[in-house]
């Protein structure tokens, strides 16, 4: 069965060429997705996420029992409204799924987790649920719109009520905000400032439509993985997947190690790794010609690797991608194009931030 | 469905070819071959005074979302390259039969021409796909 999002009719209204994404039919494009992807870069895009997963946890135990699910530690949260990135592991220390939790109370969380592994992920919560006084409540009502851009968030705000644009004024980077109808949080997957907007499905294609009247460009998922991959992100289920230690697709940062007493689900797996572990994430550059693509052997110091994803980067104009790869590297690498070994530049995955080259 | 011009002659591997005179022809990828493409980020062309023969790989047209191999559709002499294309691989979206041209090929043998598709014969093709 094809799943479809409450927007459907405003992407077909639109022209878009819709694909099916893990049983959910989205837009690819609206026409072209590198004029999509460089109006992200140069002033606001927005994109129909509302396909992805929310789910709410509360109850007393709602914090003890994200302090176990998440490799990332909730009690870093001290903001309400604040957010916080992290890895969800199995026991072995692979990722069961990367997600975003927000905190408004020791009770009271929300999470936004991957529509691909929806099914998943709700039988994870569920199981390691086992023993906590919680209650896991999914939003399927909520449809979700990324704004996203140097100019999103001013447009954006000229859809608010006085009162939402008092409950974001100043907010930071990754926070997120209840005010009125609308859930509105400073989080995205683009490497630009902007919003995730949670707007009740029934008034959503009416908010979309006032975003299109401001002049923002619809953008498709084929602007989505070129964005994120410019702005070093991770996508589930090509860069890392329940196999992969987070170790080994650079999200050591969100893994809290301290304090040690705090047991997690896949820490010993984890320690083991990070005594044993053999592999990393890197970043790859090539200046000439050609487009590097998931699946692709990479030769490295010390052994072999694989891209995990590639693409031709619209900001740059020329081809990144990242790569699992034996930790001995160094910084070139070889990969094989068309038949023929060419030599690459290593550097950290993160191409572009704020419209703006990243220097390596 | 995407536009197939009357005048043109296709190869199933998606090549439009153009007749300009003198055993003269251009040639191109179709609307629908750039469709299934997506925006184009490179194209690499043929050398200009090389020999090709019907069936070759001769030029790769590389979109975001794959590289594609573009062949020669009758056997000839590349006369010249749309050099264009360095810069402005785009052209190839926007204007396929015109702008987005890719190379002029001096044929060896114009009955060759004769076992490339009409519009009709290539729109068939397409829907078989």
């Amino acid at each position: 069965m094809t799943n479809k999002t409450v927007l459907h009719p405003k992407h077909l209204e639109a022209g878009a060429k819709m694909v099916d994404f893990h049983g959910w039919e989205m837009p690819i494009n609206y026409g072209s997705q590198i004029e999509e992807h460089h109006a992200v870069r140069n002033d606001a895009g927005m994109f129909d996420v509302s396909h992805m997963t929310i789910v709410d946890i509360k109850g007393a135990q709602a914090k003890a029992y994200l302090r176990y699910l998440l490799a990332n530690d909730v009690d870093k949260l001290k903001d309400k409204g604040k957010a916080l990135y992290s890895g969800m592991l199995n026991e072995a220390g692979g990722v069961v799924d990367d997600l975003i939790v927000y905190f408004f109370a020791d009770d009271d969380y929300r999470l936004v987790v991957n529509s691909a592994t929806r099914e998943k992920d709700i039988n994870w919560l569920n199981k390691v649920a086992e023993g906590f006084d919680i209650q896991i409540i999914e939003q399927p009502n909520l449809a979700m719109i990324a704004i996203q851009g140097p100019n999103a968030k001013a447009k954006t705000a000229e859809l608010f009520s006085d009162e939402q644009k008092a409950a974001v004024e100043g907010m930071k980077p990754f926070f997120g905000v209840q005010s009125g109808e609308l859930f509105i949080a400073t989080t995205g997957y683009t490497g630009e400032a902007g919003y995730e907007v949670m707007v009740p499905a029934e008034q959503a294609c009416d908010f979309w439509q006032k975003l299109l009247d401001l002049g923002i460009q619809p953008c498709g998922l084929g602007a989505r993985d070129t964005l994120r991959l410019e702005a070093g992100m991770n996508l589930y289920g090509q860069d890392m997947d329940e196999t992969i230690s987070p170790l080994a697709a650079n999200m050591g940062w969100t893994i809290s190690w301290l304090p040690e007493e705090r047991d997690f689900m896949g820490r010993k797996a984890l320690e083991e790794y990070n005594r044993n572990g053999k592999d990393k994430l890197v970043g790859l550059v090539m200046e000439e010609k050609g487009v590097l693509r998931a699946g692709l052997t990479v030769k490295v110091e010390g052994g072999e690797g694989v891209i995990t994803s590639g693409t031709f980067s619209p900001t740059l104009g020329y081809s990144i991608a990242m790569a699992r790869v034996p930790s001995s590297v160094r910084d070139t690498a070889e990969v094989e194009m068309r038949k023929k070994w060419v030599t690459v530049r290593v550097v950290k995955p993160s191409f572009v931030r704020n419209g703006k080259k990243v220097e390596h | 469905m995407s536009n197939i011009p009357a005048e043109l002659r296709y190869a199933a591997s998606h090549e439009w070819v153009r007749p300009e005179g003198n055993g003269v022809y251009t040639v191109g990828i179709s609307e629908h071959a750039q469709e299934l493409l997506g925006d184009m980020v490179f194209v690499e062309l043929p050398e200009v005074g090389s020999n090709v023969s019907a069936g070759d790989d001769v030029a790769v047209a590389e979109s975001v979302k794959a590289a594609s191999d573009v062949y020669a559709p009758i056997s000839g002499e590349i006369l010249a390259v749309n050099e264009e294309l360095e810069d402005s691989p785009e052209l190839v979206n926007s204007d396929p039969y015109g702008d987005g041209w890719m190379f002029r090929i001096k044929a060896d043998d114009e009955s060759e021409l004769a076992e490339l598709l009409d519009a009709e014969g290539y729109e068939n093709s397409i829907d078989e796909e």
